[in-house]
């Protein structure tokens, strides 16, 4: 049987296209070989702004699993962004947002941050959530030399002169937790959390801490994000004797645990759970009769009393909804963009580099009280406090710290966290 | 010895809560041979009519009952016009179901979004279920001996439902040939739909008994359906039997292998045993003899 | 075989081979001429990016589309081959002895032992290869050997990467968890921040999907593609007549999966970044949409499906988050269910409705008949009890037999 082969036709095409692709790079290669030679080449900022408005962009995952909690901010940032609009500006411009969804994924945060700084020329980006989607944009934002103000408490252990980091690092969280647990007298702590990076971080944190404090940790267990069935890590914490539950736990997950939690029978007065991702909005999902009377640590509350939060609250409902609650990361959001915009009054300039300069000691009177941005790590000394929840679904105020707390994203300040990081 | 009782009912409340979640499947899966992504989305929408439900009626326990039929109904009635509008047009292409369907969760999530709002909603449980019934010295939450129950029940009503009705003769006929069925005068478009119905109403109503352990959202469903998969695969199809054994089965696996690692580790470790399982049975546990080559 | 399908064959490739040599260098100028200079450098390796997921999508239209095997898990070997070529840019960041940085915030700061090998580059490029195509060929022949296929291989398949995803996210010390790995500042020594360094990357990318096009043309028109076919179709038939399906199935899927690695290892220094969230059963799931949508069982459908829906996504969802899922849900469920030859076809089934009893015009080559014509999708039967053979669906049997080169 004779058989056509088509032989030839494979091996030109590839002859082709290898030679196309080294003709394509290979003459250009050699004026970048050197790697030292760094990002001066991807810097050249494009931002506009001898026009009468300037760019800025927002960049919150819109749709994905993470859009629950991140549509949140974007409300934030567009009151805010609205508020300094009617407010006559920045600099005198006004401020023409960019909106772009990160779709709860890594890649697209780095692919859109990159749209926003090359394509669109914004000043500034405002946004992320997740760790993962702060680690994807960090390269972007210190490759082409731009500014992210990222609004939500992370795991610390980083500090970017490109990054601005407007919500708690782990001094400012994690550890005032944990203080107040010892200052309870409770000396068994029991670990639950979502397997991921920021868990996993602060329960490294809290292991240190407690073996320096006199503190047993019972307990370590972690979840797969989105796990659902909590019934033998309940039943590991309640043969563990602890008497406090550490909660890292995030998302649906915190429901499943709390309802088997109440379910098992466990109680908020002999083990009481302290959580540092359940926000006001959250309870409501979770089950007021579920989570009543437990403890959160965060640095804002809805119900925090002062005259700016209560413009703020009364801003926000009106804008969005009566049923609208605020939380920490909104509240983190909205004063990032207030503390851009007074860095760049004090810089008089929409210049990076103008901004690292003056961003030392920039204040704001926030919803959650006045904060102050560290020039050094870029965080900014906020106050932390730990609340209750009541039974009207909001948080209230237990305990404070004793004023604002400086950031420490290293934990250097501590000498129980030698050799931390 | 307390652990190991509290495990066993956890491996077995865990198994409970897989069989409610594959039950409808296997059904479909088993006599259509359509593999249907889209379910997990039925139980989601099980889950939300519990939260409506409870809107309407108030009373935590009253709204759990009535949920349960409405559920059955909802989902049910979902799944038939899946059936009518798509899927009976793809009989003979099973793996077209699987994307189909996928397209149809997809959206259908969008939708829950969409009406519902992305935040989770919540279902209060009644009060004569909350707490722990103390048996053996351990104690067993009466939400999970709950769902223990409508199991059982369900397995039950559809093994009856096969068994004795004509509608059952009628399902087991289509399964084990299609064209014979077809030829003794069985109106196998008929019998699918039926079938498709009652499977996807089963779905709704595990979403129902969901809402009492876990929380309610437009992604419910995608959190339990991979493991549903794995269940009705390893059980092999065609039988309530296989699914049943290999739900408590992989249910108690998943628990003892998380008591002694982590959560992380049992669910890969499940995941690697059932591929490894079905090397040795590639039909599942219980698998129907047939004359077709395999 | 016959002598009257030999000469079929043999018109059907003369025509088939000038048509390829036309697309072939269509596809060149489009890729190294036209677009570097009609985009910016910000678009161009969004573009890069998208030939990366296209690479999946070739060897998922051999796998699937010609061989029958529906595979969800091809997200396992796209993060093979990225986390492979991810730990050596980490490691060459890190220097000769070098610690990646992550490991020092997240692990114990030593390197672990089998992270060692590659920070040689010629050890990661060939483990890029090679590892995907050991685990699938693994993989493969365990299950086809065993006669596991269609929905359960499906399903399985899936299985494998909702695992291999959960691995690496609670291996944080060694993986990166969640946040994966990123920030990679060189590649093979050269910058990646300096943009003529990300253009050289989208050449690369480009020449090494034009050789896979090729290659998967290669495979389709030999007698291996044949049998491929044929296995699909009627894998019994091909068994009685002596020849093991489980093994023609093992190499396409071994392709298959060393193109989805050599996707990945590419995806990583455009990209900046591999995570969980790229491997996972939601990615595995994506990267079928753009090969179903274009046409699983062309030779240039899923390369062009792919690339189409990525750049729908990307700029669709810009503006209209909420509708692109409803958007991209509803033409995904058209298409699979109403043209399961995808987009490709479409020009088939308008000429066979407008010719009616007329035979395929010139345009159309002819059928090479196999003994038994059946659609692609019924390669399996509903259920072990249902060993019928389906009748053919004009849709389906319009788009694959008239689609062979």
């Amino acid at each position: 049987m004779t058989r056509p082969r088509p032989r030839a036709l494979a091996l030109p095409a590839v002859a082709l296209t290898v030679v196309l692709a080294v003709s394509g790079c290979g003459s250009r290669t050699d004026s970048a070989a050197d790697p030292a030679a760094a990002s001066a080449s991807g810097g050249a900022s494009c931002v506009d702004t001898s026009g009468d408005t300037v760019k800025i962009g927002f960049l919150n995952s819109l749709s994905g699993t993470m859009a629950i909690s991140e549509q949140t901010v974007r409300d934030a940032l567009d009151l805010a962004a609205e508020e300094i609009n009617a407010d006559g500006g920045v600099l005198g411009k006004q401020l023409e947002v960019i909106g772009e969804d990160g779709a709860s994924e890594p890649t697209v945060f780095a692919e859109k941050a990159e749209k926003l700084i090359a394509s669109d020329c914004v000043a500034a980006v405002f946004g992320g959530w997740t760790s993962s989607s702060r680690k994807a944009m960090l390269p972007v934002f210190e490759a082409k030399d731009s500014l992210l103000f990222y609004p939500v408490q992370y795991e610390g252990l980083e500090s970017s002169p490109n990054i601005f980091y407007t919500g708690a690092t782990t001094n400012q969280q994690i550890v005032p937790g944990m203080d107040y647990l010892k200052e309870q007298g409770k000396t068994k702590v029991f670990l639950v959390g979502s397997d991921y990076v920021f868990p996993r971080t602060a329960n490294k944190i809290i292991n240190a801490y407690a073996e320096a404090n006199g503190i047993e940790i019972v307990g370590e267990e972690y979840a797969p994000l989105g796990h659902t069935d909590f019934s033998t890590i309940v039943n590991k914490l309640k043969g563990s004797g602890a008497d406090a539950v550490f909660n890292t736990l995030n998302g649906d997950s915190n429901v499943a645990f709390f309802k088997e939690y109440k379910n098992a029978g466990l109680g908020k007065d002999a083990l009481p759970v302290v959580s540092v991702s359940i926000a006001e909005e959250e309870v409501g999902g979770i089950g007021v009769e579920n989570i009543e009377g437990q403890l959160t640590a965060w640095n804002y509350y809805q119900t925090v009393e002062s005259a700016e939060n209560t413009t703020f609250v009364k801003a926000f409902k009106a804008a969005y909804g009566e049923d609208r609650v605020t939380s920490d990361p909104m509240e983190a959001a909205y004063t990032s963009l207030h503390l851009w915009k007074l860095m760049v009054e004090k810089a008089e300039s929409f210049d990076v580099a103008a901004i690292q300069e003056a961003a030392d000691g920039v204040t704001f009177d926030a919803p959650e009280g006045t904060v102050t941005v560290n020039g050094e790590n870029h965080h900014i000394a906020k106050t932390a406090l730990i609340g209750k929840i009541g039974a009207d679904g909001l948080i209230h105020t237990e305990w404070a710290s004793d004023g604002a707390i400086e950031p420490d994203p290293f934990l250097k300040g501590y000498d129980w966290a030698e050799g931390l990081s | 010895m307390d652990a190991l009782f509290s495990q066993l009912f956890a491996g077995l409340s865990l198994g409970s809560v897989l069989l409610l979640a594959a039950l409808g499947l296997a059904l479909t899966f088993g006599q259509m041979g359509v593999i249907n992504m889209a379910h997990g989305e039925l139980m989601m929408a099980g889950a939300y009519t519990a939260y409506v439900v409870q809107g309407v009626v108030g009373d935590a326990g009253v709204s759990l009952l009535v949920s349960l039929v409405i559920g059955f109904l909802v989902g049910g009635l979902i799944g038939l016009l899946l059936e009518v509008t798509l899927l009976s047009r793809m009989h003979r292409r099973p793996l077209d179901t699987l994307l189909v369907t996928w397209g149809v969760a997809l959206v259908l999530q969008q939708l829950a979004r969409d009406v519902f709002g992305a935040p989770n909603v919540d279902v209060r449980a009644p009060q004569w279920l909350s707490g722990a019934v103390q048996v053996f010295g351990i104690g067993m939450p009466k939400t999970r001996l709950f769902i223990l129950l409508v199991a059982i029940v369900c397995v039950t009503a559809l093994a009856l439902v096969l068994r004795l009705t004509p509608l059952g003769r009628q399902i087991r006929a289509t399964v084990q040939n299609r064209d014979l069925a077809e030829t003794t005068g069985i109106s196998t478009r008929a019998t699918d739909r039926l079938t498709f119905f009652i499977g996807s109403g089963v779905a709704g109503v595990a979403g129902v008994t969901l809402t009492l352990l876990g929380s309610i959202g437009p992604t419910l469903g995608t959190a339990y359906i991979v493991d549903a998969f794995l269940v009705v695969v390893a059980g092999g199809i065609g039988q309530l039997k296989g699914t049943v054994i290999a739900a408590f089965a992989l249910g108690l696996l998943q628990a003892s292998i998380e008591y002694s690692t982590t959560t992380s580790i049992a669910k890969v470790l499940v995941f690697v045993a059932i591929v490894a399982f079905l090397q040795a049975r590639p039909q599942g546990l219980v698998a129907m003899r047939t004359r077709s080559l395999a | 075989m016959s002598a009257q399908l030999a000469t079929a064959r043999e018109r059907l490739l003369a025509g088939g081979r000038a048509r390829t040599l036309g697309g072939f260098g269509i596809a060149a100028v489009l890729l190294f001429g036209v677009a570097p200079a009609a985009l910016s450098d910000f678009r161009l390796n969004l573009l890069a990016k998208f030939l990366c997921l296209a690479m999946v999508a070739v060897g998922i239209g051999l796998a699937w589309g010609r061989g029958g095997m529906l595979t969800l898990g091809q997200g396992v070997y796209f993060g093979l081959g990225g986390y492979l070529m991810a730990m050596h840019l980490k490691l060459a960041d890190a220097g000769p002895g070098g610690v990646p940085d992550f490991m020092l915030l997240y692990g114990d700061g030593t390197v672990p032992g089998w992270w060692e090998p590659f920070r040689s580059p010629v050890v990661t490029i060939l483990a890029i290869v090679v590892v995907p195509v050991l685990v699938a060929t693994g993989l493969g022949w365990a299950v086809f050997s065993r006669r596991v296929r269609g929905a359960y291989f499906a399903i399985l398949s899936q299985a494998l990467a909702a695992a291999f995803a959960i691995l690496l996210i609670g291996q944080q010390k060694v993986t990166g968890g969640t946040n994966g790995l990123n920030g990679f500042r060189s590649f093979f020594g050269f910058d990646l921040a300096d943009p003529v360094n990300k253009r050289m990357l989208f050449f690369i990318a480009a020449g090494t999907l034009l050789v896979m096009v090729a290659v998967v043309r290669r495979l389709m028109v030999s007698r291996f593609g044949e049998l491929l076919v044929a296995v699909r179709d009627q894998e019994n038939r091909v068994r009685f007549l002596g020849y093991d399906p489980a093994k023609v199935k093992v190499v396409a899927y071994a392709v298959a999966a060393a193109f989805a690695g050599i996707g990945g290892a590419l995806f990583v220094p455009i990209v900046g970044i591999i995570s969980p969230a790229d491997v996972g059963v939601v990615p595995s799931i994506a990267f079928l949409v753009g090969v179903a949508i274009g046409g699983r069982a062309t030779l240039l459908g899923p390369v062009l499906g792919a690339i189409a829906v990525s750049w729908a996504q990307t700029s669709l969802s810009e503006s209209f988050p909420s509708m692109w899922i409803y958007f991209q849900g509803a033409l995904f469920i058209l298409v699979v269910a109403f043209l399961p030859g995808g987009l490709a076809s479409l020009g088939a089934v308008w000429r066979r409705r407008r010719a009616g009893a007329e035979e395929s015009g010139p345009a159309t080559p002819p059928e090479p008949t196999p003994p038994d014509p059946t659609p692609p999708d019924d390669a399996v039967p509903a259920a072990p009890g249902d060993a019928t053979t389906a009748p053919a669906t004009s849709d389906s049997s319009a788009a694959t037999a008239g689609r062979l080169p």
